[in-house]
């Protein structure tokens, strides 16, 4: 999809002003969040096995090559094809050309993110072949149109009545011409027009949570069994997945899934997590003749050595985005392109450029609830500080910032004049009262009060003044 | 294309080692991660996968009930009666497509005059299908399906209702027990085409992410947990 993080702000006063969505975020808090608590509040090895993930992540990394050949060397083993593409069009010309090899008309796909990092639909609807999303979050945002705003629940920042709106709009061709107003109605509304889908789509598209070196097989999580249907039923299966989701083992992927789902949406497991493994046996009675394999490069083999390389451990859970504040408030879209929230403020500038990505490592307040609630530990706001300070270097950074940053070093370097201006400032708000402790309105700070409140300062001083009057 | 291909093969694997500063992995380290390959570390023991197998049944069913499937726990000669009471109990038509297995051809069916049974892979419209299971693990209540011509994967998937027949003495604490099961099975390294592992009902939260039961597999699971 096009890139709009460069339009990040407008993005942001967009969605601030849409009480649609920030009624759809306000789920978010009791939702995923609360849940994700509960659930590694009952597993007490959970912090370990977060140490442990982490460890498992960053000795695949060390490995890369090795397990990639390795899991490379079993798919071939078994009957199944590894594709290899450095680029998204290298990715989306080889996925073209095997549904063309089977006369494809139309492609079950799994929710995949990295097929929406490639813009894959677009390519393959401009060829005349139809894909077909079969996640019900992502069927719902195709029918209207949309990028997903979440990379594991892609129309959250929907409504039911939003849903129901759609489902009317699109389905009432099918005979469906009532509007719906219950969850499970919705829900059973679309299985029954997907169903048809499935049995009749030439080749199921999906992604990969894992790939298992040792076995060659791909791991899937959903919680639909779209996935599934996906894998099963079409006579040609492929698997596109990033080459950071190669993984040694099935005692890793015990690790791995054991924090996955409690880390996404609190569940204790996920419905389903199939793992497939070459294609259709002979003496098999249903599943793909066909097995292929996409590894997609895409810029990740360069950020490996780097201090951008500990990214590449996420597994896409999504717990950060639904810790984050900034998330919270403005929802997925406003990030602009695949990957919101922080571990997307981290991504994106290496997969689309700082220069067009700038803004996302910014829109982060460092409160660092996403380091505390990673399965594998990322330390995102280090991250996101290391895109700053790329920003910086490379002159980047708006000029007003820059000399807002040049006037603060020049007086924080400076301790006397310091102490005066900080007190200075201190009477000057004074001036504007402290009754409830918090301004409104502010002259000259019209950008900071129009969306929240500006604090006002405590009574009795400046915080060294304080300092040092408890010390006399 | 397979020139295109190895370049683009080379070009990733040569990318990848030029960041991690080495080439090819070659000797010691290499003999390292091949060991590693060769006998996988487990991750940190989680207790509750940890019982004594009467527990771990009952662990087993606790999780499966919680997680929103049925469970009923019988004596082998009682299934064909079970799934049948089960059909009743729900309003049912008594019109099974059932997995080929040895394992459910153990059964006495013939015992259970009004049930129609179909042998083979599912199909769009079944409402009903019978199938055996590989494993059931303990810690999350999850029923583990191994693909073969005892065990077709779309009866898995495709019908609205799933009922899994399931021995206590398959049923294992974690994970990791499933895995030295499918590889004395299969064979080191070797897998059926797919392992699927359930747990519950197919659901989906993409809707103001409230759980709503039956997305696109079954809409109800109902277990039999069947005494040694």
């Amino acid at each position: 999809m096009e890139s709009t993080a460069h339009a990040f702000k407008a993005n942001v006063d967009h969605a601030l002003a849409d009480p649609n969505l920030q009624d759809s975020l306000a789920k978010l808090k009791v939702g995923f969040s609360e849940r994700r608590r509960q659930a590694a509040e009952r597993l007490p090895e959970f912090e370990a096995l977060r140490d442990r993930a982490r460890d498992i992540k960053n000795h695949t990394l060390a490995h890369l090559d090795f397990y990639l050949e390795e899991f490379e060397r079993k798919v071939i083993g078994l009957g199944g094809h590894v594709h290899w593409a450095p680029t998204a069009a290298d990715a989306r010309r080889i996925i073209a050309e095997l549904c063309q090899s089977v006369n494809a008309r139309t492609v079950a796909k799994s929710k995949s993110m990295v097929a929406e990092e490639i813009a894959l639909n677009e390519h393959l609807e401009a060829l005349g072949i139809a894909p077909i999303e079969t996640d019900l979050g992502e069927y719902i945002i195709q029918l209207r149109n949309e990028p997903p705003s979440h990379i594991i629940a892609p129309a959250v920042h929907l409504t039911k009545d939003q849903v129901a709106d759609t489902f009317l709009k699109h389905h009432a061709k099918l005979g469906f011409d009532k509007r719906l107003t219950e969850r499970n109605d919705l829900v059973a509304e679309a299985r029954y027009v997907l169903r048809q889908k499935f049995l009749d789509a030439d080749v199921g598209l999906t992604g990969a949570n894992f790939l298992v070196a040792e076995t060659g097989s791909s791991m899937l999580v959903t919680n639909e069994g779209n996935a599934d249907l996906s894998n099963t039923l079409p006579r040609m299966h492929i698997v596109l997945a990033s080459i950071e989701k190669v993984i040694p083992t099935l005692e890793d992927a015990a690790v791995l899934l054991r924090v996955l789902a409690r880390s996404a949406t609190g569940q204790e497991s996920s419905a389903y997590t199939t793992l497939n493994t070459g294609p259709k046996k002979q003496e098999d009675l249903d599943g793909p003749e066909q097995y292929h394999v996409v590894l997609l490069d895409n810029g990740r083999s360069a950020v490996l050595g780097t201090e951008m390389q500990d990214i590449l451990r996420c597994i896409r859970c999504g717990a950060c985005m639904n810790h984050c504040p900034v998330y919270g408030a403005v929802g997925g879209h406003a990030y602009g392109w695949v990957y919101p929230g922080p571990m997307g403020a981290v991504l994106t500038p290496q997969l689309v450029g700082v220069e067009e990505a700038s803004n996302l490592p910014n829109a982060s307040t460092f409160c660092g609830r996403c380091e505390s609630v990673c399965p594998v530990r990322i330390p995102l706001p280090k991250l996101m500080r290391h895109w700053r300070e790329r920003e910086f270097e490379k002159h980047l950074t708006p000029k007003a910032v820059r000399q807002g940053l040049a006037m603060w070093s020049f007086v924080a370097r400076r301790p006397a004049l310091y102490r005066r201006l900080t007190a200075l400032a201190n009477r000057m708000l004074a001036l504007f009262g402290r009754a409830d402790g918090r301004y409104r309105a502010l002259p000259l700070a019209s950008g900071w009060t129009r969306f929240r409140d500006f604090p006002a300062p405590q009574p009795g001083g400046t915080f060294h003044a304080r300092w040092a009057k408890r010390k006399t | 294309m397979s020139d295109v291909m190895s370049g683009a093969r080379a070009q990733i694997l040569d990318g990848i080692r030029r960041s991690l500063r080495r080439g090819e992995l070659s000797g010691e380290a290499r003999q390292d991660v091949e060991a590693r390959l060769a006998s996988p570390p487990r991750g940190p023991a989680v207790a509750r996968a940890q019982l004594a197998q009467p527990e771990k049944v009952a662990l087993f069913c606790q999780w499966a009930e919680t997680l929103n499937a049925t469970v009923a726990r019988v004596a082998a000669a009682d299934v064909p009666g079970e799934v049948t009471a089960y059909l009743m109990r729900n309003n049912l038509a008594q019109n099974v497509a059932m997995a080929p297995s040895p394992l459910l051809e153990g059964y006495d069916w013939s015992s259970q005059k009004m049930l129609s049974i179909r042998r083979g892979r599912g199909e769009g419209s079944d409402q009903v299908s019978v199938t055996g299971a590989f494993a059931g693990i303990a810690e999350t209540g999850t029923v583990v399906m191994a693909s073969g011509p005892d065990h077709p994967v779309s009866l898995n998937l495709l019908p609205d209702t799933h009922v899994v027949v399931l021995r206590e003495s398959d049923i294992v604490g974690g994970y990791e027990e499933v895995w030295v099961r499918l590889r004395s099975r299969y064979g080191k390294n070797l897998m059926p085409r797919t392992v699927n592992t359930i747990t519950g009902p197919s659901r989906t939260g993409d809707i103001e992410q409230a759980m709503e039961l039956g997305a696109h597999g079954p809409r109800r699971m109902h277990i039999l947990v069947v005494r040694d």
